[in-house]
């Protein structure tokens, strides 16, 4: 494949991802997320994420099933477009462009051939109004749709704030402290308010709505924590409600069950509360589930219910309110102090996640690995409240040291604690090994391993520098006590300072040998082992923000980014600044396994990315307006394997890939590969296949895969299995391809009875299914399963090569036979 | 409005017995409320819910059970056994038939009001026909064991539906046998607890609602005996439960002092399938609410806290006004307290004994809002029990502090103090007069020269004092056309004149004293008299009804005064007419005639008759607002009303003298600590 000529920054997680309510398939299998500016199918089953679709050009706003067709979905975008996706393949079937924003969006089974969107009213801010939009039915694939009706004025922009009751009766909205309902038969506008009184717990506004699936009920959540059940609102006067409340503070999402018997709520508490017959008395709850709860959706059999979370998790919620599944990806925390580490063993991304955890993500799956319990304190959800929370974190060489400090934010002193852990290898998790109060005095403001790959246990030394003009060395040293657990644990060895300034950044020499201690304006040097002063490098006026050494070649090289704008380079032979240049270096990252270092800037609202080597001022790769939010933190990960990579320009991401998070915490990287590449064809593959019916074609495919499966010892069965696995790529076309890009029948036919007959070579075969592959070019979709077929051959053409002579040869005769069958026209099978 | 040296006093110890049951008057504007301690009374809807009757209670006789029946005729039966008739006009137990089945728990009317049932200890449910002139026993229905709480008709009157311990058990009429009995605990057989029903209410549709002592409220069907819907409403037991006329609507009242609506309401719009729904929780109570009812347009509840909460229902109002609000009453409409301005007494009723108090003394003074010492403490002289388990109707004590008259059902009771330097001697004056108890109402002469008796049919007895220590009846007014009512409020001019009195028919009339003869009749007026006085100087008679309207009445000129037909003419302010409670006290101030006194529970106000009626734009409440303005503005924004609401709950005011106020306060606080705690529950946040 040839590599594309730019850089594409590409979205791999984090931000805040959920903008509408979750859906289920109809058959429950699938949950659909809207997240970001994609729509995100999960497998129920696995977790995994099966497909991503993308299309739209803003944050999609709310993902809807189309009611008459289950296999469809809708969904809109703040882009002013609504698309109809056929989510089973993935691809947009219809784009329907409105025109203005759209803020929700809702379908109903009884409105035909029209959808619900909430946008903004022309000419006035912050206003917004409900409108049905005509989805014409014409044909092609981008059509307007511009035949707008206004259903309800004066709504709220977010997607909870409306709901459509019972059948499609009506349609509730509320905003602020009004509760308005319609009903489309009787064209009735009913507006109910509750009481603007302010209380201790906060104001009555409402929250969320959901209405009642069968009767007409409606149930709405408030800022104060209160359900309201009304009922009876077909009347002006003689409605009615009832109040449900267990919630301290908002209640953030409300949803019925299918028969409408039991509500699910959820808030900030984290805990999803299920009330049983609208009783006050009968409830249910699950707790501990994490982080506040966003949104809450069930399926439509009722089986099971997802939960989104402000921090990015979802959760699928079993119907006997059981912990089900839990799909998440990079949590969102709060603030991102700790910076993004990698862990050499794992290769995963270590940041903060849960409020006290410390999470592991898994870049390549978008996974989080584990969540490590860091400050081991029960967390209490409000606001106002100091805790305890991770600030640093570093990893040793090889993974085998973490060192995790975590402080508690007071005014006057803050509390402390340097923990060191180590890794088990049979319970494969880290260990708490030591414990440190108040190593500094003062905020830690850096901490460093010394990177020593061979003499790991022996010369590990971990660097602290802190706001309290000191930085502080740690060694291992045994542990004298005999009933001590630990054969070692962790004491300071030396305390340095330097002319009473305050540390700033510590960092060591490739080969340890030096230690490289920033203090506010001034760089100093140090010998690791003497605990000697070389020299310093300062280049005022301007503290200095970021330092680091150079690598491989350029290890004679130390890098301080200060901040008045300059980027310096010093020689650490002559002590001499090599270079400078004047950049506003936000980020400073080396990248460990090259000796190239990537800074990132920020200049005039947005970031911009560069490259160089330390031994040359001129930078080998620029990238300006890599995005419009500030960048906060980047990471060099190793790649597993060295990538193949067309353009020297990029050459630098040959052997790791850079990470970065943005202060909305989305993660970044670069990439030089098209979209469609990145999701794993396995995950697609299996999409396809759970979801076919059963059919005499799906049992004649379901009997082909058995037959794969089979490990046939005998060797006229892997003659048999070989020539199906050669004939696949162009069943596998037919019966794969959606029907809708299915070229017509007659262009199908020769290829598929070609790919019926026994080919003389295995080359053959390889032959077909590069025809298939150039002849339908339109379903550019499938390349990669096709892609996935041909290796497989390949893996599979060993024994066929041993069993040579095994196999059947056809006379020449028999040959020219098969070749005149090949030529003929099957054309007249398409009269069929 | 003036400055008052101001006697706070907090030393009057009432504490008012608690709400027993409740009974709305079917199809009729009035509530029977009875209390813990049997005494009954009846509010009128009409009159602002002014509580225009009161039957004082009887140790003897306790009240589980109040029912109207034949129109407007009011039944009570209690743990003594006895059915009871009242006689509302003269305010007494009228007749009492003994029940024959021990201490009943329940009673209840058919819908005709021609039979009522009862429910007995022992078990057994028997029926009585309402006569004229009283009830006969008519029947026993079948009789198991159990005593029997609650008892409801079936509006048809074919089916009675019982409740007893873990059971229901609904009774054919005619044949008095049982047709369905339920366990109303088969579902929770685990729980060895019993199961009390305390109340239950038979619908026009066959279902029976229980309420049971589980929490639950429950309906079933008593055709097949089969549950229909059950609410757990509280952690604690539903005491009581009433249905609406129209039956779409239930309130039940719990012991953790929460009441819950029940609403029939349809499951979709415009289907005929219906569902009881709980509605609105009211947490008005701290108690037990053990009785609570359903008028047209209120929720009404009573609880052990002695409140009587009125609830309107605002989708049944059509306008907002004084219905429109919540209502709520812990204290009698009527004064409880007298004073003797001369000798600085203050005379408590209780229900079955009478303190007198000298209230205290200062000599020093102090800017307005300063606490000034006191240089001799109040002190208690006297406490006269009453003998007997009557409860006392009235009480008063002379000006002078010489006298102290008391009534009771069947006793009146004249007492003379003497006071020699400390100690006190109280002598019972022999010989009163026999006159026909009760009395009412008794008011001393200005002079203490003669006492005034409030008496039934509309009689009001004059007895002369005798300075030696007797008495003797100096005449009898009557009202010229004759009245079945009793007279409940009188007012004596302070020149010996004249006196006002109001029957329980709100007719006022006025007698002369000099020549013994009815003077004249105050104009009837719509509504009930709440408090009356008559002018030390202008003879002028202010009369307080409780639609808050105030009227002044010329005694010499038999006409109303100039005044009073301008207030009729610009109507009072609109804050004024929604006030909560009535007034309960007039007097005047003799230095300064313009200015008119009166006090309800929640205010104190000085009358100003020479400034100008607010206008409903202005504020009622200015006294605040006024302090801060200058003096040229303040003139402006004067007006009559000048309103103190720094003492509450005010049970007494009254004027000393030219410049001393006493004011009797009794705070909700010191109720609450006087009751049993309330039943724990926690709390969030706490």
């Amino acid at each position: 494949m040839v590599a594309p000529a730019t850089l594409r920054v590409v979205r791999c997680g984090g931000s805040s991802l959920h903008g509408a309510r979750a859906v289920f398939s109809a058959d429950s299998k699938y949950l659909l997320c809207a997240s970001g500016d994609f729509v995100k199918m999960y497998s129920v089953a696995t977790e995994e994420t099966l497909r991503l679709m993308g299309g739209h050009a803003d944050l999609v706003t709310g993902i809807q099933l189309n009611p008459r067709n289950h296999m469809q979905l809708y969904s809109s975008s703040l882009d002013g477009s609504i698309k109809l996706w056929d989510f089973m393949d993935g691809i947009p079937i219809k784009t329907f462009t409105v025109g203005s924003k759209l803020l929700a969006l809702y379908a109903l089974a009884s409105s035909e051939d029209s959808v619900f969107v909430v946008i903004p009213k022309s000419g006035e801010r912050d206003t917004f109004q409900l409108v049905s939009v005509k989805l014409t039915k014409a044909a092609g694939q981008d059509l307007e749709a511009r035949e707008l009706s206004v259903v309800l004025d004066g709504v709220d922009a977010s997607p909870k704030h409306i709901a459509f009751g019972r059948e499609g009766e009506y349609v509730a909205s509320v905003k602020e402290v009004n509760l308005q309902v319609y009903f489309f038969k009787q064209k009735q506008l009913n507006r109910f308010s509750v009481s603007t009184t302010k209380t201790k717990s906060g104001n009555n506004h409402f929250t969320c709505i959901a209405c009642h699936p069968t009767e007409d009920c409606i149930a709405t959540g408030h800022a104060d924590g209160k359900i309201r059940l009304w009922r009876n609102f077909c009347h002006k006067k003689e409605y009615t409600f009832s109040t449900l409340h267990w919630h301290h503070d908002t209640v953030m999402d409300l949803a019925f069950s299918m028969e409408g018997t039991r509500l699910l709520s959820g808030g900030v508490e984290s805990v999803l509360v299920l009330w049983h017959n609208e009783s006050d008395r009968q409830k249910d709850f699950l707790p501990r589930l994490g982080s506040a709860i966003e949104y809450i959706s069930m399926s439509s059999d009722g089986a099971l219910c997802c939960t989104l979370h402000t921090d990015n998790r979802i959760t699928i919620i079993n119907s006997n309110l059981r912990f089900c599944k839990s799909i998440q990806g990079l949590i969102k925390s709060t603030d991102v102090k700790t910076g993004l580490v990698v862990d050499p063993r794992t290769k995963a991304l270590v940041l903060n996640g849960e409020p006290g955890h410390l999470q592991f993500y898994c870049l390549q799956s978008d996974q989080q690995l584990f969540s490590l319990d860091i400050v081991q304190r029960q967390y209490i959800h409000q606001a106002g409240l100091n805790q305890a929370d991770l600030v640093k974190v570093a990893f040793s060489a090889q993974g085998k040291w973490l060192a995790t400090v975590e402080e508690r934010e007071e005014v006057s002193d803050p509390e402390l604690q340097l923990k060191l852990w180590f890794y088990d290898e049979e319970t494969q998790s880290f260990k708490l090994n030591t414990r440190i109060n108040m190593p500094h005095e003062d905020h830690i403001t850096d901490m460093c391993f010394r990177d020593m790959d061979e003499l790991e246990d022996d010369s590990l030394i971990l660097v602290t520098s802190g706001r309290d003009c000191v930085f502080k060395v740690w060694v291992m040293v045994e542990d004298t006590d005999p009933e001590a657990q630990q054969r070692v644990s962790w004491s300071c060895d030396f305390v340095g300072s330097y002319h009473n300034y305050q540390a700033t950044n510590c960092c060591f020499s490739e080969d340890g040998s030096l230690l490289a201690v920033s203090f506010e304006e001034t760089v100093t040097v140090w010998d690791s082992v003497t605990w000697d002063l070389k020299c310093t490098f300062c280049h005022p006026p301007g503290k200095i923000r970021n330092i680091c050494f150079g690598r491989l070649t350029c290890s004679k090289y130390l890098i301080g980014a200060t901040d008045y704008g300059f980027l310096c380079c010093w020689n650490l032979l002559s002590c001499a600044l090599e270079w400078s240049a004047h950049l506003n270096v936000l980020v400073l990252q080396p990248d460990p396994l090259s000796e190239h270092i990537a800074a990132i800037s920020w200049l005039s609202k947005e970031s911009s990315l560069f490259v160089f080597k330390p031994n040359e001022p001129r930078p080998i790769y620029i990238q300006r307006n890599l995005c419009k939010e500030k960048i906060q933190l980047a990471a060099f990960v190793p790649r597993d394997e060295p990538e193949v990579i067309g353009s020297e320009k990029y050459l630098w991401l040959r052997r790791s890939q850079l990470f970065f998070l943005t202060d909305t915490q989305e993660l970044m990287t670069l990439s030089t590969k098209s979209l469609e590449e990145r999701l794993t064809p396995s995950s697609k593959q299996l999409a396809v296949e759970e979801s076919l019916p059963v059919t005499p074609f799906s049992l004649l495919l379901g009997k082909h895969r058995r037959q794969q499966s089979q490990e046939g010892t005998d060797l006229r069965k892997l003659v048999v299995h070989n020539k199906h696995e050669q004939d696949s790529p162009a069943v596998k076309e037919l019966l794969h391809t959606p029907a809708h890009v299915l070229p017509s029948a007659s262009f199908l036919c020769p290829i598929f009875i070609n790919s019926l007959l026994i080919s003389k070579e295995n080359k053959s075969a390889e032959e077909v299914a590069d025809e298939v592959e150039m002849e339908s070019e339109k379903t550019d979709d499938d390349s990669d399963e096709e892609r996935d077929v041909t290796e497989m051959e390949q893996e599979d053409t060993s024994p066929v090569e041993l069993l040579g002579e095994m196999t059947c040869k056809l006379s020449k005769a028999q040959e020219k036979e098969l070749r005149k069958i090949r030529k003929m026209d099957y054309s007249w099978i398409s009269a069929f | 409005m003036g400055e008052f040296e101001v006697h706070r006093v907090r030393f009057f110890g009432l504490v008012p017995a608690g709400v027993r049951c409740l009974a709305c008057e079917p199809r009729g504007g009035r509530l029977a409320l009875a209390r813990t301690d049997g005494a009954v009374e009846v509010y009128n809807f009409a009159a602002n819910y002014f509580q225009e009757r009161v039957i004082p209670g009887n140790e003897a006789r306790s009240v589980e059970a109040l029912c109207w029946a034949a129109g407007d005729r009011l039944f009570g039966a209690g743990l003594g056994g006895d059915i009871t008739e009242y006689d509302l006009a003269r305010l007494c137990a009228a007749r009492s038939v003994d029940g024959c089945g021990g201490p009943i728990w329940s009673m209840a009317a058919n819908s005709t009001g021609t039979q009522l049932a009862i429910g007995c200890e022992d078990g057994s449910v028997k029926l009585f026909q309402v006569v004229p002139g009283g009830i006969q026993f008519e029947r026993n229905l079948d009789r198991r064991k159990g005593r029997i709480l609650c008892l409801s008709w079936h509006p048809s009157d074919t089916h009675i539906a019982a409740g007893s311990i873990d059971i229901l058990r609904v009774f054919d009429v005619c044949s008095g046998q049982t047709v369905q009995r339920i366990m109303v605990n088969y579902h929770v057989q685990k729980v060895k607890r019993e199961c009390i029903v305390w109340s239950i209410a038979f619908l026009s549709s066959g279902t029976v609602v229980t309420s049971d002592s589980f929490g639950r409220v429950q309906f079933w069907d008593w055709e097949r005996g089969t549950l229909l819907e059950s609410h757990t409403v509280s952690t604690s037991a539903v005491l009581s439960l009433a249905v609406s006329e129209k039956e779409d609507s239930i309130i039940v009242g719990t012991s953790t002092g929460a009441t819950y609506q029940f609403q029939l309401l349809p499951v979709k719009m415009g289907s005929l399938e219906k569902r009881w729904v709980r509605t609105k929780p009211f947490q008005h109570h701290t108690h037990d609410v053990r009785a609570v009812a359903h008028s047209s347009t209120a929720l009404i509840s009573g609880g052990l806290d002695a409140q009587l909460v009125i609830r309107p229902l605002m989708e049944k109002m059509q306008k907002k006004g004084y219905d429109a609000a919540l209502r709520k009453f812990t204290f009698p409409h009527r004064r409880l307290v007298s004073c003797a301005r001369k000798a600085r007494l203050l005379l408590f009723q209780f229900s079955q004994h009478l303190e007198l108090w000298r209230l205290g003394s200062t000599n020093k003074t102090g800017k307005d809002g300063e606490v000034l010492p006191l240089c001799r403490m109040p002190e208690h002289l006297v406490q006269l029990k009453s003998k007997g388990p009557e409860h006392i109707y009235c009480s008063c004590v002379s000006p002078c502090g010489s006298w102290v008259a008391y009534s009771t059902a069947s006793r009146f009771h004249l007492y003379r103090v003497q006071y020699e330097g400390d100690s006190i001697s109280v002598k019972k004056v022999p010989k009163v007069p026999k006159l026909l108890p009760p009395a009412y109402q008794l008011q001393f002469s200005a002079d203490s020269g003669s006492l005034f008796v409030a008496s039934a049919r509309g009689s009001v007895h004059v007895l002369q004092l005798l300075e030696l220590g007797g008495c003797k009846l100096l005449h009898t007014f009557r009202p010229p056309s004759g009245s079945p009512e009793a007279v409940y409020l009188l007012a004596a001019s302070a020149d010996g004149h004249w006196v006002a009195a109001v029957s329980g028919d709100w007719a006022i009339h006025i007698y002369n004293l000099k020549c013994f003869k009815h003077h004249c009749a105050v104009p009837a007026y719509s509504c009930a008299v709440t408090a009356l006085a008559i002018h030390p100087v202008t003879n002028n008679l202010v009369i307080a009804y409780s639609d808050q309207q105030l009227f002044e009445f010329s005694i010499p000129e038999k006409q109303y005064t100039a005044w009073s037909r301008m207030v009729q003419n610009c109507g009072l302010h609109r804050v004024w007419l929604e006030r909560d409670s009535p007034i309960t006290h007039i007097t005047f101030n003799p230095k300064n005639p313009s200015h008119i006194l009166l006090h309800d529970i929640y205010m104190f106000c000085v009358l100003d008759k020479s400034l100008p009626l607010p206008d409903n734009s202005a504020l009622l409440m200015n006294q605040s607002t006024l302090k801060q303005l200058p003096e040229n503005a303040r003139q402006r924004q004067l007006h009559a009303f000048k309103i103190c609401k720094k003492f509450q709950p005010l049970l007494f005011a009254d004027l000393l003298d030219e410049n001393c106020l006493v004011m009797v306060e009794r705070p909700i606080m010191d109720i609450k600590t006087q009751l049993p705690l309330p039943i724990q529950q926690k709390k969030f946040g706490t």
